[in-house]
């Protein structure tokens, strides 16, 4: 296994929960498209630290393992964001029966 | 790590803590009416470790992924007085979260918490945790109120921020892959040894790469084009109070974050050409595009968030202007300082009067402001200095701050930018001088008086002194900005 491969499957899965995140039309599925883009950033985080490892080894113990750690704050963080959208998806779903985003047009008119 | 380290994050302990006491205070106590005062005394806590820590010297901390120095206590200082004029602001306005009033105050809190913390980062998974930390409770807050527009701009906030905060992150390990390091001093040093000898920023894609992400996830925070699509529907449904708040404090931080990383990561000669340029037409788009858009708006909160937009271009022009023909300039860093302390006080005086006057009218709608000079003179007095600050028209700070900025750019040979920054204060006075003709020479529906409750008045009054009084004498806030960016020109 090389690093390059590890890089792209991560680039592929940023991309398409990006797409995801901007097409969909269901709230939940926008959040998880979202979740898609953090795990490609996370894929990339740990490979890219696993394979720069040795050489941080030599150079101060300080980067060791810096791109895991950043995984597991970013797996945190991501949860805590998805438990705060789906409060306001349900708090969306109470005042208008929807959760489509395209049916949220009240502002701007 | 050691415990003295936990001293250089004292007034964000003291700030948590505040968070944390107003939700107990209002757990126990019916008496709603004192929530406002316990916030306003307990903010001078953080208030006071702040100023006792600007007396000593620039100090790192927790394995240098913190940095104390002038230039974060700045910021804090802008947190502090922003959060302290917000909350003041809403006392009346937050009645009608009945029972909730206490999760209100306390998210206000909780989201300064992070925006101090933002300010002295020094590392990137410090600056990320801090990010969310200012921009997860501003999203709830956004939600806050039980109807469907407050509850539309709550998911729009949140759903385009995780997006940005996304990409950002995207960015941040590409740099973290390429040098190896998330702490800021490390990355400049592996940058400068990995460009001496290439061609430039060019040679090396994936630096490229992670340099337009980390921007796009940045200029999503301070609302500059062509990341602003989230704020105008934000600002709109959002309530006016916090609607205040985003517009002031977390684009500062935005962009304390970002002189940060350009000092510390992309001071080297061979990547400011490149910066500059780019934060040079960024600039210039997001000031015509905020200022064109702002013109045929009728809510006045979003034509505040276009004004917001346009804002945040006169502000690039100072990061436009940080270097000339190779060398550091630092009087473009300075003038940003400036502008974003004038920008606070003046645009919470305008939120102020803005939350002031729908209360009694129950509308956002620029005509909601016909014949205020009847109806409440001191109202209709405040809101007419403050539009002229934002212009840029003496006596206020906004004209003291934008001679800066704009001098800045003719220092640095921009001079085609800081001309496209004066006919575009041209232009946003057109739209700013309709609310004062509105005010003046239209006549109300209803002519009774409104009489301004306590807190919104107050906090107009004391940031249009503020505006005023920095106007005319302007020497305190140059000096300490100053002394803020001396301390991060390395």
């Amino acid at each position: 296994m090389t690093l390059e491969r590890f890089l792209i499957l991560g680039a592929i899965l940023f991309g398409i929960g990006l797409y995801g995140a901007l097409s969909k039309k269901h709230a939940i599925a926008v959040l998880m498209s979202l979740e898609i883009m953090f795990n490609g950033v996370n894929l990339t985080a740990v490979a890219l630290s696993r394979y720069t490892v040795p050489q941080a080894f030599e150079t101060a113990s300080k980067f060791l393992l810096t791109g895991h750690v950043f995984t597991v704050f970013i797996i945190t963080v991501a949860a805590a964001e998805v438990a705060l959208g789906l409060a306001i998806i349900i708090a969306i779903y109470r005042t208008r029966q929807s959760v489509l985003v395209t049916d949220a047009k009240e502002l701007n008119r | 790590m050691n415990y003295i380290d936990l001293e250089l994050i004292i007034p964000e302990i003291s700030m948590a803590l505040l968070a944390g006491l107003i939700i107990v205070f209002d757990l126990f106590s019916s008496n709603k009416r004192l929530l406002v005062p316990l916030c306003l005394i307990g903010l001078l806590v953080p208030l006071f470790f702040c100023i006792a820590a600007a007396q000593e010297s620039a100090e790192a901390g927790f394995m240098g992924t913190m940095q104390v120095d002038d230039f974060s206590i700045f910021f804090k200082y802008i947190i502090i007085l922003a959060t302290a004029l917000v909350i003041l602001s809403s006392a009346t306005y937050a009645k009608r979260f009945d029972n909730h009033q206490g999760e209100y105050y306390s998210l206000i809190l909780l989201s300064a918490t992070g925006m101090m913390l933002l300010a002295s980062a020094t590392e990137l998974i410090t600056i990320y945790i801090a990010l969310e930390l200012t921009a997860l409770p501003t999203a709830a807050l956004a939600a806050f109120i039980r109807e469907k527009k407050s509850a539309e701009s709550g998911m729009k906030f949140l759903i385009l921020s995780a997006v940005s905060s996304a990409v950002l992150l995207y960015g941040m390990v590409l740099l973290y892959g390429f040098t190896g390091s998330t702490h800021l001093s490390d990355i400049g040093t592996a940058i400068a040894t990995q460009l001496s000898g290439s061609a430039g920023i060019t040679d090396h894609g994936v630096l490229l790469f992670s340099v337009i992400l980390i921007t796009a996830g940045f200029g999503f925070k301070i609302s500059a084009v062509p990341f602003q699509m989230w704020a105008p529907d934000v600002y709109e449904g959002a309530p006016t109070p916090i609607t205040a708040f985003l517009s002031v404090a977390s684009k500062a931080v935005g962009f304390a974050i970002i002189l940060r990383i350009l000092y510390m990561v992309f001071e080297n000669e061979a990547l400011s050409s490149d910066w500059t340029s780019m934060m040079a037409v960024l600039s210039a788009i997001s000031m015509s595009v905020g200022n064109l858009i702002a013109i045929k708006q009728n809510n006045i909160k979003r034509m505040l968030a276009y004004s917001t937009i346009a804002q945040a271009g006169y502000i690039m022009v100072g990061l436009a202007a940080m270097t000339s023909d190779t060398t550091l300039n630092t009087s473009g860093p300075v003038g940003i300082l400036v502008y974003l302390a004038g920008y606070t006080f003046t645009n919470l005086a305008a939120f102020a009067v803005i939350t002031a006057v729908s209360e009694s009218s129950g509308d956002d709608s620029i005509d909601s402001f016909s014949g205020l000079i009847k109806k409440s003179p001191i109202l209709a007095g405040i809101m007419t200095i403050s539009m002229i600050s934002l212009i840029g028209i003496p006596p206020t700070i906004g004209f003291m701050a934008k001679i800066y900025i704009f001098g800045a750019a003719v220092e640095t040979n921009l001079t085609w930018l800081a001309f496209v920054g004066v006919i575009n204060s041209v232009i946003s006075a057109y739209y700013y001088l309709r609310v004062v003709k509105t005010m003046f020479l239209n006549s109300a529906s209803e002519q009774s008086p409104i009489k301004p409750s306590v807190g919104p008045l107050s906090a107009a009054v004391i940031s249009i002194v503020g505006t005023v009084a920095f106007g005319l004498y302007p020497r305190p806030i140059i000096e300490l900005a100053r002394e803020a960016i001396s301390t991060i020109v390395g």
